[in-house]
């Protein structure tokens, strides 16, 4: 085990190396570096100084050592907005985004297995086809547009759910929360909604197809031969079977969650890095938008390796070639 | 003379595909009694695994049982609903089924698999459950079953799944085992292990053993009565020496000789001319008319269910025995 | 179960594509989405024609027309059927040239990242070795990133215009093509008549063109059709962030976010009517792809 965990951590610095490497030639090599990493207001001596204190005057491979040194000490530049390091601006933000995803996915396995589950079991029903028809909508709906639509209809036609903002906050461990109080709940609610949207639908067809494969295997029908009620057939059984592939997607999907909030961050005026990186694009905070593409790239390969480990910890098969 | 253990009367189950209507079971009737063996032979696509199922209801759709009558014990398991059925399901009637790779579910232990069979059906507590679990590894020859309980299935041989499944079928001492080739995907050391702990516990517990194989010779030496199934039929039905030794229809005959032995070496074997027919188009007459070297006109018609003597039938009209119906 | 349900006698004589029809026509729900697809489409090309405004002409447009419901009459005595943005544009002239864009960016993308794809795909099976882990390696990293997430990245660097958001599209798409092309490509090439061929020394590309890449094909344009559905999706929410087509020439997801602010106010039409139009036109090329995928792939039919 602490082999695989020390391979897999290795091949994770490798990845970030890769990606700081594309990172670099994105900013450094296909942009103008000067523009790009300082403030545009700056003046000539200014500007002078900022390209000797980045090492702008080194050749290339120098300059990709200096960024990559930099990089490991957590320094990835200061925010022209802010003025602010811009890791400390993006990880201040980064917990509204979490509990944004995390909602999403919540909300996304609370709605989709159900629906899933009783899609497989009754392939050929009414309901099972409305579900399926559904999905395909979910998949299809543009994201933003439904967004704009849910405020439309919630906040502004029946003013039920309030369209911006997180809403009121407890602090819990050093970082405001919603999702603790109520009126935060009531602020969650569509923006997580709206963030679920997609993964309801992956969740369904997943689960849809693992309670069809499920059904047709042996195992199910041993344990009808046991006399099994047929709900902890379902529930058990098939579920439990089900989960490795369910689970395995949603996680990996976290990182789209992650990823898709910049869409439904900006819509609802959630104040995460989705909405700060938007911003950051559009008056070319590039500090900013470095720091914010290394940190997701390193949230990636956490979010795979947690994915592997609870992969492992689902399936017992998985557990055993892990060992060897 | 009271009621078999089981007694199929004229049972139909037959799968509605888009080519037509398959009629998987077509009219089959068999008997078994308390502590006896049936031997249910044939090629596969016979029906033989599909009158296993139709017994437990666990045939599955297109599939549905259309005719005849399931007699468990003198009740009619084919009129019975779902729920009394899972009742019975595992606790009176047991299956087990052929490749033990595939029944136990991978992602549950195997203490869990059999302490929820137990809990289906008897009001005990985890503990009992437990320990009534334990015994049956026991039983089946598992060594160490306290230890090997907490395991999951991957970690087992094949031969030890198939024993833990025969362990679980036997939990609630049910009346009946339908055992589907319950051997054929294991090794020939193991299966005559397996064999000989069926037939002990057979005799033990008088429980009643359908056991379903495309081989005669595990039959041969497991059960009292055989009855031989040919494209959803019967087709011949007696005593396993008395079939063996002087089988009375031209395919038992075919699949007897097609089977190698020490005493025959070197002659040549005997082949079945031909392919199973194809259960969407069956011939009107016996099926097993185009394959047999004893056809003749009257074939084409569908041939009865003859009692050639006591206890020995044949679907034939050119039978190979001698004599004519008593 | 060892019963064996064997399929029925040989199927009529019928050429493959009209089995092909018919096994489509089969989903009613795939017919409409054809149906409407192709009248988007039509709609689109027509334009010109059946846009009552220029929506690119300014010299058309009255900013005293500005954010008129649907159906009311404009200064010049035009029926807004749709209403009017804040500019005065008529709704409707917007959204007939608004998927021009749309689709031409989704299917030249789409188009484009096929190319790029399908001949790194045929050239990682064909070559297989490094060549195939290197191009597998890539395919791997792109797809293990968001798509919305690169493309921003993308945009973020080159900046805005149309060619730029192609060019993102190309970028975050090919990996598919080429992962799909690869898998069917493989498989085909172990099929003894590939095999057959090399024996033969026939030239490669003889053998890539003439026997792999009609089998590479279907599987090719099932994943195609659902690229082009996600390509216009991801360009609408682009430019609806502001980072994709210039405020010139609005695609469907600019008009969208054009009416974002308004929608707050009641005016919702602005950002409605648009995406209605993005909605149908996604959902039917989803519909075709859906059904499309069910009649080509082979393990699915019954």
């Amino acid at each position: 085990m602490t082999l695989y965990l020390l391979r897999r951590c290795l091949q994770a610095a490798g990845v970030m190396l890769v990606m700081s490497v594309l990172v670099f030639v994105g900013v450094y090599a296909i942009g103008d570096p000067v523009e790009i990493l300082i403030s545009p207001e700056a003046d000539q001596i200014e500007r002078e100084r900022a390209i000797r204190a980045l090492g702008l005057d080194l050749p290339l491979w120098q300059q990709y050592l200096v960024f990559l040194k930099n990089a490991l000490h957590g320094d990835l530049g200061r925010s022209f907005v802010f003025n602010e390091p811009a890791l400390k601006l993006i990880l201040d933000r980064m917990p509204a985004t979490l509990e944004l995803a995390f909602g999403a996915t919540f909300v996304a396995l609370l709605v989709g297995l159900p629906l899933g589950l009783y899609a497989g079991l009754r392939p050929n029903g009414a309901l099972a086809r409305g579900i399926m028809a559904g999905s395909i909508l979910g998949f299809s709906l543009p994201t933003f547009w439904v967004g704009l639509m849910l405020i439309m209809v919630f906040a502004v036609q029946l003013g039920w759910l309030p369209s911006t903002g997180r809403g009121e906050t407890v602090d819990v461990l050093g970082t405001r929360w919603s999702f603790l109080t109520l009126d935060g709940l009531r602020h969650l609610a569509m923006p997580a909604f709206n963030l679920a949207l997609f993964k309801i639908s992956l969740v369904i067809r997943l689960t849809r197809a693992g309670v069809r494969e499920a059904m047709l295997m042996d195992y199910v029908k041993f344990a009808r031969a046991k006399g099994l009620h047929p709900s902890r057939i379902v529930l058990v059984h098939v579920l439990k079977n089900i989960m490795i592939p369910v689970i395995t997607v949603v996680g990996l999907e976290f990182g789209g969650t992650i990823a898709f909030s910049v869409v439904t961050e900006s819509i609802f005026a959630w104040p995460g890095m989705g909405k700060l990186i938007i911003d950051s694009i559009n008056v070319l905070d590039r500090p900013v938008i470095v720091a914010y593409l290394m940190l997701i790239v390193l949230m990636f390969i956490v979010i795979n390796l947690l994915v592997d480990l609870t992969y492992t910890a689902l399936d017992p098969r998985v557990r055993l070639e892990g060992r060897t | 003379m009271t009621a078999p253990t089981l007694e199929l009367r004229d049972l139909r189950t037959h799968f509605a595909t888009r080519g037509g209507v398959v009629k998987a079971v077509d009219g089959v009737s068999l008997r078994v009694d308390r502590g006896q063996v049936l031997g249910l032979v044939g090629e596969s696509g016979s029906g033989k695994s599909v009158t296993g199922f139709s017994i437990l209801g666990l045939v599955d759709p297109p599939g549905q049982v259309v005719g005849g009558q399931v007699l468990f014990q003198g009740q009619d398991l084919a009129r019975l609903d779902e729920e009394a059925m899972r009742h019975l399901r595992g606790n009176r009637i047991a299956m087990i089924f052929q490749d033990p790779m595939m029944t136990l579910n991978p992602v549950l232990r195997i203490d869990t698999q059999m302490i929820e069979t137990v809990l289906a059906h008897a009001p005990v507590s985890r503990e009992e459950a437990r320990q009534r679990a334990r015994d049956a590894l026991g039983q089946v020859g598992i060594a160490a079953p306290e230890e090997r309980m907490r395991a999951y299935p991957h970690q087992f041989s094949g031969g030890m799944r198939q024993r833990v499944a025969i362990a679980i079928a036997l939990l609630h001492k049910p009346d009946l085992i339908v055992a589907d080739e319950p051997t054929t995907a294991l090794d020939v050391t193991i299966q005559g292990q397996i064999l000989a702990e069926a037939q002990k516990l057979c005799a033990e517990h008088g429980t009643a053993l359908i056991w379903i194989t495309h081989d005669l010779s595990v039959v041969a030496g497991l059960a009292d009565r055989i009855a031989v199934m040919y494209a959803g039929r019967v087709v011949e039905e007696g005593p396993v020496e008395a079939v063996l030794d002087a089988p009375l229809h031209p395919y038992t005959v075919g699949l007897i000789g097609s089977v190698p032995s020490r005493n025959r070496r070197g002659a040549a074997l005997n082949q079945i001319p031909g392919m199973t027919p194809s259960m969407l188009n069956l011939p009107a007459g016996c099926a097993f008319a185009a394959r047999c070297p004893r056809a003749a006109s009257g074939c084409s018609e569908p041939p009865p269910f003859v009692e050639f003597r006591p206890g020995r039938s044949a679907r034939c009209i050119h039978p190979h025995a001698e004599g004519p119906p008593a | 179960m060892s019963a064996v349900l064997r399929p029925s006698a040989p199927p009529q004589v019928e050429t493959p594509l009209r089995r092909f029809a018919s096994q489509f026509a089969e989903s009613r729900l795939a017919l409409v989405g054809l149906v409407v697809f192709v009248a988007i489409v039509l709609a689109a090309l027509l334009a010109p024609w059946l846009a009552p405004q220029n929506p690119y002409d300014l010299a058309q447009l009255d900013i005293m027309d500005g954010r008129l419901p649907p159906g009311s009459v404009g200064a010049s005595g035009m029926v807004h059927w749709l209403g009017t943005d804040d500019q005065g544009r008529d709704m409707l002239s917007g959204i007939l040239y608004g998927l021009r864009i749309s689709l031409m960016v989704g299917a030249g993308s789409a188009l484009v990242a096929a190319l790029v794809g399908a001949s790194l795909g045929m050239l990682a099976a064909y070559a297989g070795g490094r060549t195939d882990t290197l191009i597998m390696r890539l395919v791997d990293l792109q797809l293990s990133f968001p798509a919305i997430l690169a493309a921003l990245m993308i945009l973020a660097f080159l900046g805005k215009g149309i060619l730029n958001v192609v060019i993102a599209l190309v970028v975050v798409e090919w990996a598919y093509y080429a992962r799909t092309v690869r898998g069917s490509a493989l498989v085909e090439r172990r099929r003894e008549y590939i095999e057959a061929a090399q024996c033969l020394a026939l030239p490669t590309g003889r053998i890539i063109f003439r026997h792999l890449l009609p089998n590479v094909l279907p599987p090719l344009i099932v994943v195609g059709t659902m690229q082009v559905a996600r390509a216009i999706a991801l360009e609408a929410t682009l430019s609806f962030l502001g980072l994709g087509v210039p405020i010139t020439e609005p695609s469907l997801g600019l008009l969208i976010a054009n009416g974002y602010e308004y929608m707050l106010s009641g005016k919702y039409w602005i950002s409605f009517y648009p995406g209605i139009a993005l909605l149908l036109t996604i959902v039917s090329i989803n519909l075709v792809g859906d059904q499309l995928r069910d009649v080509i792939n082979p393990r699915l039919q019954k």
